[in-house]
């Protein structure tokens, strides 16, 4: 029988939560968690031999020394495939999963599968280089997603033919595989002009790249007599929360007032941030939002002024566009009130 | 965020734990930070020292805004 080696972070490998997000990776034997359920869906047809679990922050914070352990462990195994996630729009294990598949297709030459949303970082850096079954956003579309992973597990081992990402359910990885068709481009051109010319859908043959990136914006030129704002996806806001941002899936920002405040402290700030340890944070959330910091600059007179509100929210599977709306209306503050610079900060 | 942000042409230091994701997301000004729970501090470091630390790192990305890119930069 065919041997699976499934990757999975602590959560899902039944560590516990963000309190172990620093694990150092490990094997257990056997299938766990999801890959339970992925072999139960598998049958006869390949066995998950064993389960490598890593702690999501151990895994971002040390990455080289993750993938030295990690790639050694699958070594060992001489697995038939490596498995990853589903990461669904979880960033860190999302990074975890794509780097992990990436890492053993290139080095060993197998078969490499992971499932992550769309918007994943890890999906938009790893899509163009293995198979990524697409998710819906979070944990509550698994069932929906691991018949998809096993069917495809399936036809990977087995080396048949994969066919268009709509069909199979995988993120388009930018490949151009010749057709045959009964009509000639000519023809199939003219017969989606028409539809579109009438309203009606079509699909195109070749969608315009999405060039996600903008222009650099202009250097601050004196900083010394500049407006800086601070600005995090970190969950910092006045103790109680008073706007209610959730811990998750952020449906709003805050706008905080940080006038006469040299330093922010644990019984007037705290994090609602639901995707890392808070411990740290709650102690001291400058840990997060620099505000001492940039007093100390102000009164030294490194930059002419700190805004006098801060802007926050919860960047944790939150869509991007939401993010990118919050962030207009933000942009469009900052520059009402002559905001010249922003620092964000980011977990 | 950062890159929106930006493209109102506000200049925006992204001060983040995992480069390679604020790289993928388009951040332009880029400041590598301490770790995910925080990425400002160290709490093993006595207080003075923890509030140098978050100096330098608000110090690099003060640098960020004043400095002309013409692509993503990291600011080491």
């Amino acid at each position: 029988m065919k041997k699976i080696v499934h990757y999975l972070n602590q959560f899902y490998g039944q560590i516990g939560g963000e309190e172990f997000a620093g694990q150092t990776p490990i094997l257990k034997e056997g299938p766990i968690g999801p890959g339970a359920a992925i072999q139960g869906l598998l049958g006869e047809e390949a066995e998950i031999t064993a389960t490598i679990i890593c702690g999501d922050n151990y895994f971002a914070d040390n990455q080289k020394e993750a993938m030295a352990v990690i790639m050694k462990m699958v070594e060992e195994q001489a697995p038939d495939m490596v498995i990853a996630g589903p990461g669904f729009n979880a960033g860190r294990y999302g990074l975890a999963c794509g780097t992990v598949c990436d890492a053993v297709k290139k080095q060993f030459g197998i078969p490499v599968l992971t499932a992550l949303y769309p918007e994943n970082p890890g999906a938009e850096m790893f899509q163009h280089d293995i198979y990524i079954i697409e998710t819906p956003i979070n944990a509550a579309g698994m069932r929906k997603v691991l018949p998809v992973m096993t069917k495809f597990i399936g036809r990977l081992l087995n080396g048949e033919e994969i066919g268009f990402p709509e069909e199979e359910g995988y993120l388009p990885q930018g490949i151009r595989v010749n057709v045959h068709t009964v009509e000639n481009g000519a023809e199939r051109g003219v017969n989606m002009l028409m539809k579109k010319m009438k309203g009606e859908p079509y699909t195109t043959e070749l969608p315009m790249p999405v060039f996600d990136r903008v222009p650099p914006a202009p250097a601050v030129k004196d900083l010394k007599n500049a407006t800086i704002a601070l600005v995090t996806s970190g969950g910092i806001v006045p103790k109680g929360n008073p706007d209610h941002i959730e811990s998750a899936n952020a449906s709003k920002f805050g706008i905080y007032e940080i006038t006469g405040i040299d330093n922010l402290t644990g019984d007037l700030f705290m994090t609602v941030h639901g995707g890392y340890d808070p411990v740290y944070a709650t102690e001291d959330p400058d840990r997060v939002l620099p505000l001492d910091a940039l007093r100390q600059l102000e009164r030294e007179g490194a930059i002419g002024k700190l805004y006098n509100k801060y802007y926050a929210t919860v960047g944790n599977t939150t869509a991007v566009k939401n993010a990118k709306k919050y962030a207009e209306a933000i942009a469009q503050d900052m520059l009402q009130h002559g905001v010249q610079a922003a620092i964000l900060t980011s977990n | 965020m950062a890159k929106t942000l930006e493209s109102f042409g506000i200049p925006t230091a992204h001060i983040c734990s995992i480069v390679p994701i604020s790289q993928a997301v388009g951040a332009n000004r880029i400041v590598p930070a301490v770790a995910i729970p925080y990425p400002l501090g160290n709490p093993e470091l006595p207080e003075d020292e923890e509030i140098k630390l978050r100096k330098g790192i608000v110090e690099k990305a003060l640098k960020a805004l004043e400095t002309d890119i013409a692509e993503q930069t990291v600011f080491e």
